[in-house]
This record gives structure tokens, C-alpha cells and sequence, in this order.
């Protein structure tokens, strides 16, 4: 009973609110009920009819719709495919900005506008929002305004300046006004004044900005018309080949095709008769020439046209001015941005550079503190890891594990480290004490048996962890990066990995000639047996040195899982380079390994920028270049010199 | 002819054994007791044991140890294999051109060629390495003068600069990265990671059984083991074969004694690439695909661990641990062996077998330097002689005493 | 080698491969499935999932009454990602076990490697993965995407829905990238995409140092004009890449990347922050909203025992794969090669995302081409479905294959060059 009370109050309630609910949908909701499909399912090829037709309704939710269409925040019905926002699990009706009921599990399908559509809808959205009190919004306005520049854009950006309470967006807004002034300007001395202002930095935006005036088209034709903008002549020949001119004509009708290898065969095969073409017996066509006689004794009966000899492409070229004329026919802006472009260019190269040099200083920076370990293992001790690569996985699956346990990144990251020194150093002395001691006469095998512990460990990662790779995240304040200019950037990650390298560089540098320990260790180093008679235990040494290169790896490993993959293989791709890295420098220097480092680091770099296009390839020379720098400088870089040099 | 060591017909007689046996049960000859598959991985196997013969020379007895032998089997593998795409596709091609109107040019038949071997990587221009690839004289000889070219003026810059022991080894070992990363580069022309295929099909005897075509290679495989054994036991006795072991144990000393230590040792090096450049020739026509992880830095230290496991410094312990490893390698991997359920873990071999082999290969350095091959040593009772502790000489991994009783 | 001795024996009769191993089978139980797929090596973490579909299929239907009343067994033997092995393993399935049908490889080389062996002995062999293309054989049938069902459909939605006027063509070095890139580049200079708009770059595996790469990419955009990237960057280096993207302040608004080799079972586990937004190109997600995939998904997820446990395309290609050679088998009432091969040409399935798949009769499918959004979670949200794409063996994008074309049901040849109109070769081009 009380049920069906319920259901008729609904009803009548229904029934009452109807009508009005109705009135209220029939401006926006009617609007979008309008393009419903359009809506719904947005394209950018369809989206700006329905902004045009939301925009003209003039109707005062249009600003936020948009908005949310774009945040995706639109919701449709599937039963009547009316349009709602969703907030807190219930629909909200779009014209009031009433509830109207919860979220149904079912028959709710998400309006979901592509990255082109919200494109589309950031520029319409630009009029609403450059006077918007919120800053965000202004930001996003001024934003979509960068990404693509209309002339329409100059109005409403001039009128929004004069009431901007921040500072910089008014700077910003400014900047941006003379931009699309030097782009879209009736006046030419506003234009040129326009580009003289925005003519400082590097950004893409100002590229961007020049190149669009700067666009040009190639033209061909008898003379140069008066009446254009010519951004340059081609002189075929000199800045063009003959051939390329030529094909321009051919392109434009004026001039007759060239008879290609393809065309001679069609046209023979077209002609057989009585097995021969031309007076030439098929048989003896697999002969390129008797292929020509054939064909010339075609045109020469006029069934094919003739060949196109290079005396008739050179005349034919030489009849036609080949030219670039500038799409903007003014030419008091196109110099002034020419000469705007040219600067910034410049600038633009040394910038380049200089990001290049970041590029390689980090990349070296890399490779010293992968190295770095084995500068100590091998370099002072002589001993070959080929394990050290497993270390270093180690290290960064220490990192892994750490982070799945400890959710803070931060925290996670400041425990890894010196957990990870911990666990490889550990096994880093089990490793010297079980194996190593027992080949340090017999290094060739230490080589060996090393590989065999490399291949074991990194089986058990896989065993352990999988082959697939792990996440280790670095924390919110390194995941950004250092931006000097548009073209200079550089990831803070890879800032703190030069830092930890500098790090490492100097403490080693400090044990080494500052401690009791270092001394202790370089004795043993030059002459075991002498340092032994001087009191000195030789194992304990041995033991912590290698303890100490292998917990530097596994700390080289969290650095180096920060900014690349942590896989089971990680290891094995910094071996052959750290090996490489510690022999190129210098054995038995820790200087000689920066060295060896900075010089890989900034060759590799400086081969990929001659061949950006394969990265294999740079990689394969900068070995090849080792190999040959190496046989011309058998002990490294920084070579050690008299009784330290020993053997 | 001096004489040869007392291991030679010994190791011909087994050998033989081994071959009519595997003969007698293949499936080309009717029984099938062993089936193409399998007579195949026999085959290869025998390819290794070649190449291991080699790697035992020049580290064994000259005491270099490369980390870049492989690269020269599969160097030695590309360079037959190219002929092989070469031909086959060549009669496709030309039976198909010439089903058309006009015979076709030269030019275009190669043109047909290249875009049906390059096809597959978007090009169909030949790039310079496969300038002999049409003819198969050329070809053969570039199986010998490649690797050995390659590992000439590698070896002449290396040794002349005096480098040696550890830091020769990782040079090795850069050498073969660099040559397993360009012939990844597509743009090398060698089609990149996909390598070579279909190598099985041999231009000539298309309609061949394949049963019979395994067959062929595994005989010629054994008959390339048993000249290379018997040259490479020439080689190490003798003279030659003392200065060979003097410069493995002190190379200063032999130099002072007026030996051309460098020309010893290049020749060593040169011979034993080009002998593992005809070993990969063999091997890849048998596998039927290279590509260039086949020649990764791994592969090279794969063929140092078979050496040392069979034990170094005699030439059938490297037949031996190359047989024994890379077959028991085979069975592991392929699921053969039975899993161990301890209860609260199962040991998964597919999974385990590297380690098991990992840990293995450290305790036999350090346990059992002398291999495998030491076993022989309890039947033919030879041991060391008893020096009371005095050292064995300036490397303890020294073999000479042993040697000189061969 | 245990195995290979034992069974040897039985193989005698069936000396020198000639006799085709599925001849004299067609009641012969029971009907064995071969399934070769990676277990151990590189490839495993990919391939396992597959061997473990091709089970659950397995076991599916024997629960459902076998085939032409016979029980199907599954026989599992592990490649480890070695390519010489896998024509070793694929001889040895053919000849020594006798399957009637293998299932499997994912790598383009390994492929390569037991497609002469497949023809030699008549096998047949299903391919899930999304490939180069530039290949038909008759023994095998590519139930993954051909380049011009991901890949031209996806540089389609760049130029259309985003305005993308310069590409960055992006992959890792090894041919399924470089022909993909090969047909992308041509296909966007027909669209009227200049050379100098188009940038290439490729890099090794497992590549990490992705710093000047991804500034190449932004200065791109120096003139304002909007760039994407094609990602064919494969496995593990995909992490580096995005994470560099994401460090330099590159936001998929910025610059999207359509990924070619990104699925569910790549981003499964991994910290998807830094990829949100991008795209990606299959014929499946797991996220469809389908009966069928509903039910699909809750069935592996039981027969795995794991809720987490992803689906991804190449499952759905065994799906489909194995359902219509079933069909097909039934239909020939027999599990000879030639006569299942007839019957698959033709033959419908409905796909696990709507629509129905068609083997047409160059081997490849006609199957739907999606594109999707990564979300937070892993998943992907599709935003654009196109109608069933049929594969193309041979793209039109490269003026050598431009002519060829493959059909096996009219023209019994895999290779035909419609211009000279004759077959090239009956053998496929491995």
C-alpha cells in the first residue's frame, strides 16, 4: 500500500515538473539535442558546427559546457540521449545545474572528445575565459591562442589586457598581441614594430610565429611576374639539379616527359611483331643497348615518343625562371621577419649546442657511475667483474623492492640507496671471498668465472622478478626537468645522477689518497707481498675494496633505474661500455675513468648528431673508435707512469 | 711428417663410431631412428666442436683468450648464407621473368632479386656486401677471407700495440659488439635482426629431402671435425706448437729468445678465425636462419665456458665440452629434463638451467681447471707430476708438464 | 632428446617428410594441437600468455565434445626465444609428434625461421601478432594485423581527428618497425606531407638514453605546426621514452603518441602516470564492452586462477584463430591440411569486440581497427572503431608491392603480380 502511494506521487510529481523541465532543456539541452549525434560522438571534422551553433544560441551555460565538454565531464543518456554533467554519483541537469537523481549503473555512456575535438573546443573556449577571474582558466585561454593563431583572436586578446591583474599574464598577453599583430596586421609599420618586439629568446612559439609569415611556394615560369614577393631564385644547375628543374616542368605540363627504363619496356611490349621490335629480334633484347635501338627505331617510325636528349632538357630549363615567391606579399614584413628568423636561428644553433653538450655531460655522467665501480675492482685491483653489470641490476632491483614496500617516493629513494650499497656490497665480499680469492693468479679465468656468476644472477632475476620490466618512479621533485629556454632543457633525474657522480668521484678520491684505507689499499695494489711484511692484512683489503666497487655499483644501479627500465638484462648493457669506460681512461685512475667517460659520453653524442636518425649506428662507430683509440693508446688516457704502472 | 699425438686416432676412431652409427639410424637411409631434427642438432653440434677446437688453440695452447670467435662462425655463417639467399631467390625470379614478353636485362633480374630478398625491409637496391653474392666460388673464398681479414688487421693493431691477457680480451669482446650491432643496422644491408632464412634450401637440390640434405651436412660437419682436428694436432706438436705454449706461459721470455711473438700469435688468431668462419659456413645451412644475435658478445663466452668445462689445453676436451654443454644446454631448455618437486617449490629446469650452469662453470675454475677432459686423465693414469708445493711456473693455469707427456 | 628417441621410431613409416604428416589422420585421435611459443628467453613474458589461451581453448572445447569426436591434446614444446630452434621444434612437431595445426611464434624472425619448414612438410600454422606484412603463405594464416589494419588507420585518426601535420616516426631497429615506417612514409607523402616533415629515427633495443631523441621530436614544432609521433619503439624501451616525454613537460595534448607495441600485457605493472593520454593501435581492448569479450575474459581468468591476469590482441587473435579452424575442420570433416585450408577461406567469427571476423582468402583477417587512450589503470579507453579492415598481404603503399597480390582461393598463389598477371613464387618469401 504504501508502495503505490509512492509510485503515484512520483507519477504526479512527474507529470507536475514535466512541462517545466521541458521549458528549462529548450535552451541548451535543445540546442545539443539539436547536433545530439555530433555531441555525443565528437570529431573535429563535425565540432565546430555544433560551437558555431552553441556560440550564436548566446545562452549563458554555453562557457561552462564547453568547458566540461572538454574536461570530459559530459555524460549522455542512452534510453533518450539527452546530455548531463556528473558530480558526486548524481546527474546534473545541464541547463539548471540541478541534481536530477543518481548515476544509474547502467545505460550512462561518457562523452569522451578526442585530443583534436578539445583542441577545437580550447579555442572557442579562449573568448569566455581571457577575462576569466579564475587564473588557471586565463592560462589555458592564452594556451590555446599559442597552439593556433587566428587573426579573429586580436580583438578579444587587445580588449582582455587593460583589466589583467597579474603581471606576468598581462606580459604574457602582450607578447602574444604582438605575435598575432606581426602575423595577421592590416598595417605594415605595426606589423614590422611588432616583429622588432617579439624578437628575443628561442621559444617554439616565436619560431612558429616567423616561419608562418615566412612560408613560401616554388614557382616556375618564363619570366619573374613584377608584382611578387620573390624569397629567392633557383639557378638549376647550382642550386638545383638539372634533372630536378626538369621534372618541375614536366610536373607543369611544359615540358614532355622523360622516357624512363619502365616506359621502353611497355612500349616494346606493345610492339612485338613477328618475334622482333624495331627491326631487333626479341632475343637480343636482354641487351640495354639493343633495348634503346629498338626503342629509337619505334620513335623513328613515330609509334613512341622520342627521347628526351640532355641538350633539349638544358634548353628546355633554360626557357623558364625557377623561383620562390613568399606567400605573404608584403615585403617590408617578410625582410624584417627574415632578418628576426636569422637571429633567432643563430641563437637557436648555439642553444642547440649547448643542449647537445648537456645531453652528453649527462650521458657521461652515466656512464662514470656505472663505471666508476669497476674503475675500483679493475682499475685498482686488477681483478675483471664481468659480474659488476649484475651489481648494478642489483642495485636498481633493491630500489624496485624498496619502493614496492615503502609507497613514499621520497622516503622509498633515501632508503634505496644505502640499501643497496648494503646488499652488494654484502654480496660483493661473498663473491670475493668464495670465487675471486682463490683465481687472483689466474685472471683470465677470474674473467670466467665471473661470467658465470653474471649469467646465474641475472637467471635468478628473471627467476625472481620476471623478464618483464619493473617500475622504480622517481619522486615528484625529480620527475620534471631544468629548462633553461625552449631549445635547453634538461631532467632533473639526470641532474642528480651528475651530482651523485661528482659525489662518488670525490669520496673514492678521498679513500683513496686520504685514508689509512686508501693507502693500504694502493699498497697492496703495487706490491701484495711488500705491503704484507709491512703488517698489512692483504685479504681484508682485497675483501673490502671489492666491497666497496660493488656497493657503488648497486647505488649506480637505483640511479640509473630512475631515469631508464629496470629489467634483468640492465646490467649487461652497461658492461661492455663500463669496461670500455675504465680501459679508454686509464686503469688504475679514478681520473683516468672520468675521462674515459666524458670522452665516450660526448662522442656518442657528437655521432648521433651527425646521424640522428640511427642511434645503432652511433653506437657501433663510437666502439669502432675505441677499438682503434685503443691501439694507439694501449694504457688509457690518464696512463700511469713508472713503479705504479707495475704489471 | 712428425708425429702426431697419441690422442688423433683416438679420437678418429670414436668419431667414426659416432658417424656410422648416426648414419646407419638416419632417416635418409631408412631405419629413422633418429629423426631429421634431431640429426640436424647433431650436425650443429659437431659445427661447434669445430669452432671449439678452434677457441682451444688460440686460448688452450697460445693462451689469447678471444671473445670473439663466434662473431667469426657467424661471419663465416652470413657470408654462405647471402650466396644461398642469392641463388634460390635468383631461380624463382628468373622463372618467373621469364614468362614475360622481352627477356629480361641484367639489370633487372638483379633489380627482382633485391626486391624480393630486401622486399620484406622496404628496399630493393644491393647494397655493397653483396657484391659477390651471385656467385658461389666467391663466396666460399669470402667464408675464409672475411673472418680471417677481419681478424688480421684486428690482430695486427692489437698485438703490435702489445696489448694482452685481460685487456686483449674485452677489445675482443668490443670488436664483437660493434660487428653484432652493425649487422643489426638494417641500413647494413644484411636485413637487419631478421638476418637470413630459409638456408636449409639449398639452390641445386630444392627437391631434395631435407632428410637426405641433413644428412649430407652432418657428414660433411664430421669430416670438417675430424681435418680440423688432425690439422689443428699438427699445428700444436711439433716445434711450432712449443713456441705456441711458450708464449701462452711467458711471453717476454720467448720474445728475448728471439721468437716473433706477434707474427706466432697472429698467425694463431688469423687461422683459428678463418677455421671458425668455415665452422659457422657449415653450421648455418644446417639451422636454417642467422641473424645477428647469433653473433652477440655472449655467444663468443658461451664458446670460452664449453672450452673451459671440457678442459683447455687438449684438443678433444674442447670436442668434449662443447658436445657435452651444448647438448645437455639443448635437453635442459627443451623441457627434457624431469622438474624436482621440493615440496614448497618446483624447480622449473627450463627456468633454472642457466643458474645450474652458471654456478657449475665457476666450481669447475675453480675445482677442476682441467675440464672434462681431466677425466681422460684418471684412465690413462696421467697426473701432474708431485712438485712437493713448489710453484707450477708464472701462470698457474699452466699446462706445460702435462703437455709435454703428450 | 629423450623424447625425440622414443617417438622416432613411430616415424619411420613416415620416411623423409614426403608423406604429408596430416594425410592419413582424418579419424585418427586423438587431434593434436602443436603450440609453439617462447617459454624461457626474451620472449617468454609475451608468449607464455599465449601458449596458456591456446590451453584454455583447448580445454574449452573438449569440455564442449572434442572435434570430429575426438578429444584435442595440446603439445607444448619451448622455442627460449632461439630462432634456429624454432624450425627445429617446428620439424620435430610436424614429423615426430604429427600435430595437425601449430599455433604460435611472435617474433617476425622467428617466423621467418619456420616458414620454410612449415611448407616443406605441408603444416599449417596460425599467427596472432600484428606484423610487417609483405607476406602470404599457404600454410600460414595471420590472424594479427597486417600494417594497414593498426597502422595506416591510426595515421589516419592523426591526420583527421588531430590535425597532425608532422610525424615522428619512431621505432626500435628491427623490420617490423622499418617496413611499418616504410609504408607510413609513403602513405603520408601521398597525403601530401612533406619529405622534410617527416622525421626517422631508430634505436636499439632496450634503448634508455631518450633525451635528445624526444628534443628533436619538440623542435619539430618550430613553426608551428602540430606534431605526432608513431611509436613502433618496441618492449622495455617504451618506458625510458615515455618518462623523457614526460620529464621535458610533453603532455599527450601537446604531442600524441599512437604506440604500435604497447598493450595491456606492457603496461601491466608498470607506473602508467607518464603514458596517460597517449594511444594506441589494436584490434582489441580488453576494456570492449562486448557479451562476448565479458565472457571471454571471465572464463581466462578462471582458467588461470588470477583476477589481475590482462587480456590482450593477440589473444584475441588465438581466439579467433583457433575457433575458425575448429569450424573449419568441421566443415572438411577432416584434419588434412588442404582440405582445412579450403575450408577456412570464408569463414566467420564473431570478433570479441562486435562485428564479425573473415578469413579472406590471402590468409589474412578482416577484422576491425580500434584506437584507444591509455588510462591511469592500465586499460584503454576506445575512442574511435572503424568497420572491419580486410588484412592486406601486400600494401599499396610501396610501389613494389603495389602490385603484387596474394589469393589462394582463385589463384593458388601467395605472390601474383597483377601487372605481368603471373605468379611469382608458390613458396613465400622467407
Amino acid at each position: 500500500m504504501p508502495r503505490a502511494l509512492v509510485t503515484v506521487l512520483a507519477l504526479c510529481l512527474s507529470f507536475a515538473f514535466a512541462p517545466v523541465a521541458r521549458a528549462q532543456q529548450s535552451d541548451l539541452q535543445s540546442v545539443l539535442q539539436d547536433n545530439q549525434d555530433a555531441v555525443a560522438n565528437p570529431s573535429r571534422s563535425t565540432v565546430n558546427e555544433v560551437i558555431d551553433a552553441l556560440v550564436a544560441s548566446g545562452l549563458p551555460g554555453v562557457a561552462e559546457f564547453l568547458s566540461r565538454w572538454q574536461e570530459r565531464e559530459v555524460v549522455v543518456r542512452e534510453e533518450d540521449g539527452l546530455f548531463f554533467y556528473v558530480e558526486d554519483d548524481q546527474l546534473i541537469d545541464i541547463a539548471t545545474g540541478e541534481a536530477a537523481g543518481p548515476v544509474p549503473d547502467d545505460g550512462i555512456d561518457e562523452v569522451r572528445p578526442n585530443g583534436g575535438v578539445r583542441r577545437e573546443l580550447a579555442g572557442a573556449l579562449v573568448q569566455f575565459q581571457l577575462s576569466s577571474p579564475d587564473i588557471a582558466e586565463r592560462r589555458a585561454a592564452l594556451d590555446a591562442i599559442s597552439g593556433d593563431m587566428s587573426a579573429d583572436q586580436i580583438e578579444p586578446l587587445a580588449a582582455s589586457i587593460e583589466d589583467e591583474p597579474s603581471a606576468r599574464i598581462a606580459a604574457r598577453k602582450q607578447r602574444l598581441l604582438a605575435m598575432l599583430t606581426a602575423r595577421f596586421g592590416e598595417d605594415t609599420e605595426a606589423r614590422v614594430e611588432a616583429i622588432r618586439q617579439i624578437t628575443n629568446g628561442v621559444s617554439v612559439e616565436l619560431r612558429g610565429v616567423l616561419n608562418q609569415i615566412l612560408t613560401t611556394s616554388d614557382e616556375v615560369s618564363e619570366t619573374v611576374p613584377e608584382d611578387v614577393n620573390v624569397a629567392r631564385t633557383y639557378v638549376p644547375g647550382e642550386d638545383m639539379s638539372l634533372d630536378a628543374a626538369y621534372s618541375e616542368l614536366v610536373e607543369r605540363d611544359l615540358a614532355p616527359p622523360r622516357v624512363s627504363d619502365a616506359d621502353i619496356y611497355a612500349a616494346l611490349t606493345q610492339n612485338i611483331a613477328d618475334g622482333a621490335v624495331g627491326g631487333v629480334p626479341v632475343e637480343e633484347l636482354s641487351d640495354p643497348a639493343r633495348r634503346i635501338d629498338a626503342y629509337e627505331a619505334l620513335a623513328a617510325e613515330g609509334t613512341v615518343p622520342g627521347f628526351v636528349g640532355p641538350d633539349d632538357m638544358a634548353a628546355a630549363v633554360d626557357a623558364y625562371s625557377f623561383y620562390a615567391i613568399y606567400d605573404e606579399p608584403d615585403p617590408a614584413v617578410t625582410d624584417a621577419a627574415r632578418a628576426a628568423l636569422d637571429g633567432v636561428e643563430t641563437r637557436v644553433g648555439l642553444s642547440e649546442a649547448a643542449d647537445l653538450s648537456l645531453d652528453a655531460l649527462s650521458l657521461a655522467s652515466i656512464y662514470f657511475l656505472a663505471a666508476i665501480g669497476l674503475a675500483v675492482t679493475f682499475g685498482v685491483m686488477g681483478v675483471i667483474n664481468m659480474a659488476h653489470g649484475e651489481f648494478i641490476m642489483m642495485g636498481a632491483y633493491t630500489g624496485y623492492v624498496v619502493q614496492s614496500l615503502v609507497p613514499n617516493y621520497t622516503i622509498s629513494i633515501i632508503l634505496a640507496l644505502p640499501l643497496a650499497f648494503a646488499v652488494t656490497f654484502a654480496l660483493g665480499v661473498a663473491m670475493e671471498r668464495l670465487v675471486i680469492r682463490w683465481l687472483y693468479h689466474r685472471p683470465l679465468e677470474t674473467l670466467l668465472a665471473t661470467f658465470g656468476i653474471s649469467i646465474a644472477l641475472q637467471q635468478l632475476a628473471k627467476n625472481i622478478f620476471g623478464t618483464q620490466a619493473r617500475p622504480f618512479t622517481a619522486p615528484d621533485w625529480l620527475a620534471g626537468s631544468m629548462v633553461v629556454s625552449d631549445v635547453i632543457s634538461i631532467s632533473f633525474v639526470r641532474i642528480a645522477i651528475f651530482v651523485l657522480g661528482l659525489f662518488f668521484l670525490g669520496l673514492l678520491l678521498f679513500i683513496l689518497k686520504r685514508t689509512r684505507l686508501g693507502l693500504e689499499v694502493r699498497a697492496v695494489t703495487q706490491n701484495p707481498r711488500m705491503a704484507a711484511s709491512m703488517g698489512i692484512n692483504s685479504e681484508r683489503i682485497n675483501m673490502l675494496t671489492f666491497g666497496l666497487g660493488s656497493g657503488i655499483a648497486g647505488i649506480a644501479g637505483v640511479a640509473i633505474g630512475l631515469y631508464a627500465q629496470v629489467t634483468s638484462e640492465m646490467g649487461s648493457n652497461y658492461i661492455v661500455q663500463s669496461f670500455m669506460t675504465v680501459v679508454v681512461g686509464g686503469v688504475g685512475n679514478v681520473w683516468g675513468t672520468l675521462a674515459g667517460a666524458t670522452l665516450i659520453g660526448f662522442l656518442q653524442k657528437g655521432i648521433e648528431w651527425f646521424n640522428p636518425s640511427n642511434t645503432l649506428a652511433a653506437q657501433t662507430f663510437m666502439i669502432l673508435f675505441i677499438i682503434l683509440f685503443i691501439q694507439f693508446r694501449p694504457r688509457g688516457i690518464v696512463a700511469l707512469k713508472g713503479r705504479a704502472a707495475g704489471d | 711428417m712428425r708425429a702426431l699425438p697419441s690422442s688423433v686416432p683416438w679420437f678418429l676412431g670414436i668419431l667414426g663410431l659416432v658417424v656410422l652409427a648416426v648414419t646407419v639410424m638416419s632417416e635418409a637411409v631408412g631405419t629413422g631412428l633418429i629423426s631429421t631434427s634431431f640429426l640436424k642438432v647433431l650436425g650443429m653440434t659437431l659445427c661447434f666442436c669445430l669452432a671449439a677446437l678452434a677457441m682451444d688453440v688460440v686460448w688452450g695452447y697460445c693462451g689469447i683468450l678471444s671473445l670473439g670467435h663466434m662473431a667469426f662462425f657467424g661471419l663465416g655463417g652470413y657470408a654462405i648464407g647471402m650466396w644461398l639467399m642469392y641463388a634460390r631467390t635468383e631461380i624463382i625470379v628468373a622463372a618467373n621473368l621469364a614468362g614475360r614478353a622481352i627477356p629480361p636485362t641484367e639489370a633487372e633480374l638483379r633489380d627482382a632479386i633485391g626486391s624480393q630478398i630486401f622486399g620484406v625491409v622496404g628496399a630493393s637496391d644491393f647494397p655493397w656486401v653483396w657484391g659477390f653474392a651471385h656467385s658461389l666460388p666467391l663466396q666460399l673464398a669470402m667464408v675464409v677471407v672475411v673472418p680471417g681479414l677481419i681478424a688480421l688487421v684486428f690482430g695486427w693493431l692489437a698485438f703490435r700495440s702489445r696489448v694482452t691477457g685481460v685487456y686483449l680480451s674485452i677489445l675482443t669482446q668490443a670488436m664483437t659488439l660493434a660487428l653484432s650491432l652493425w649487422f643489426f643496422q638494417n641500413d647494413s644491408g644484411l636485413r637487419g635482426n631478421n638476418g637470413l632464412s630459409g638456408l636449409q634450401n639449398i639452390p641445386g637440390f630444392l627437391d631434395a629431402p631435407q632428410a637426405a640434405v641433413a644428412l649430407a651436412f652432418f657428414l660433411a660437419s664430421a669430416l670438417a671435425l675430424a681435418l680440423g682436428y688432425v690439422f689443428f694436432a699438427w699445428v700444436v706438436s711439433g716445434k711450432m706448437g712449443s713456441v705456441i705454449r711458450a708464449i701462452r706461459d711467458d711471453e717476454a721470455r720467448v720474445r728475448f729468445l728471439g721468437y716473433p711473438v706477434e707474427g706466432f700469435k697472429l698467425f694463431v688468431f688469423t687461422l683459428t678465425a678463418i677455421v671458425a668462419g668455415i665452422a659457422g659456413a657449415l653450421y648455418y645451412p644446417q639451422a636454417g636462419i642467422i641473424n645477428p644475435g647469433e653473433m652477440a658478445p655472449i655467444a663468443s663466452i658461451y664458446l670460452a665456458v664449453w672450452v673451459a668445462i671440457g678442459g683447455r689445453g687438449r684438443l678433444y676436451g674442447a670436442v668434449i665440452g662443447a658436445a657435452f654443454v651444448s647438448l645437455v644446454s639443448t635437453w635442459f631448455t627443451g623441457g627434457g629434463a624431469p622438474d624436482i618437486d621440493l615440496g614448497f617449490y618446483r624447480v622449473d629446469w627450463v627456468d633454472w638451467w642457466l643458474v645450474l650452469l652458471g654456478v657449475s662453470f665457476v666450481l669447475v675454475t675453480i675445482f677442476a681447471p682441467k675440464g672434462l677432459g681431466g677425466l681422460v686423465d684418471l684412465w690413462t693414469e696421467r697426473r701432474g707430476r708431485d712438485r712437493h708445493g713448489a710453484d707450477l711456473g708464472p701462470d698457474q693455469g699452466a699446462l706445460r708438464e702435462r703437455e709435454a707427456g703428450e | 632428446m629423450k623424447t625425440t628417441f622414443q617417438t622416432a621410431g613411430a616415424v619411420a613409416a613416415l620416411s623423409m617428410g614426403l608423406a604429408l604428416p596430416a594425410a592419413a589422420q582424418d579419424a585418427e585421435c586423438p587431434i593434436k594441437v602443436g603450440v609453439l611459443h617462447s617459454l624461457s628467453g626474451t620472449m617468454a613474458i609475451s608468449e607464455t600468455t599465449l601458449k596458456d589461451t591456446i590451453l584454455m581453448l583447448v580445454e574449452q572445447q573438449n569440455e564442449a565434445g572434442g572435434l570430429l569426436g575426438c578429444d584435442l591434446e595440446a603439445v607444448v614444446v619451448d622455442p627460449a626465444s632461439d630462432w634456429p630452434r624454432f624450425a627445429e621444434l617446428a620439424r620435430q612437431l610436424l614429423t615426430v609428434d604429427e600435430v595437425d595445426v601449430i599455433f604460435g611464434n611472435w617474433t617476425s624472425v622467428s617466423r621467418k625461421s619456420v616458414l620454410p619448414v612449415i611448407e616443406e612438410l605441408n603444416g599449417l600454422l596460425f599467427y596472432p601478432v600484428q606484423y610487417e606484412g609483405e607476406e602470404s603463405s599457404k600454410n600460414v594464416f595471420y590472424t594479427g594485423a597486417a600494417p594497414n589494419q593498426q597502422a595506416i588507420p591510426a595515421v589516419d585518426y592523426f591526420l583527421e581527428e588531430l590535425g597532425v601535420e608532422k610525424f615522428a616516426l619512431l621505432g626500435t631497429d628491427y623490420v617490423y618497425p622499418r617496413t611499418t615506417n616504410n609504408i607510413l612514409e609513403s602513405y603520408l607523402k601521398d597525403n601530401g606531407i612533406a619529405d622534410e616533415d617527416i622525421f626517422v629515427n631508430y634505436t636499439p633495443f632496450g634503448h634508455s638514453d631518450w633525451s635528445t631523441i624526444v628534443s628533436d621530436v619538440i623542435a619539430l614544432g618550430e613553426d608551428g605546426s602540430m606534431v605526432g609521433v608513431i611509436s613502433t619503439i618496441n618492449g622495455d624501451a617504451n618506458v625510458g621514452f615515455y618518462t623523457e616525454l614526460a620529464a621535458q613537460g610533453v603532455s599527450a595534448d601537446d604531442i600524441p603518441v599512437v604506440a604500435f607495441s604497447v598493450g595491456e600485457e606492457e603496461l601491466s605493472g608498470l607506473d602508467t602516470s607518464n603514458l596517460e593520454g597517449h594511444l594506441a593501435a589494436w584490434n582489441y581492448f580488453q576494456s570492449a564492452d562486448t557479451p562476448e569479450n565479458e565472457e571471454f575474459i571471465s572464463a581466462w581468468h578462471e582458467f588461470i586462477g588470477d583476477d589481475s591476469r590482462v587480456t590482450n590482441d593477440p589473444m584475441e587473435a588465438h581466439y579467433i584463430g583457433f575457433n575458425m579452424w575448429v569450424n573449419a575442420v568441421e566443415e572438411a570433416g577432416t584434419t588434412d591440411v588442404d582440405a582445412v585450408r579450403e575450408a577456412m577461406w570464408g569463414q566467420e567469427f564473431p570478433n570479441l569486440t562486435g562485428g564479425t571476423a573473415v578469413m579472406n582468402p590471402n590468409h589474412h583477417l578482416s577484422k576491425p581497427v580500434l584506437i584507444g587512450e591509455i588510462r591511469a589503470d592500465g586499460q584503454f579507453d576506445i575512442i574511435s572503431e572503424t568497420e572491419e579492415v580486410p588484412g592486406d598481404a601486400w600494401t599499396d603503399y610501396l610501389p613494389e608491392s603495389a602490385v603484387l597480390k596474394s589469393d589462394w582461393q582463385e589463384l593458388d598463389c601467395g605472390m601474383y603480380n597483377t601487372e605481368t598477371e603471373t605468379c611469382v613464387q608458390q613458396t613465400s618469401n622467407y
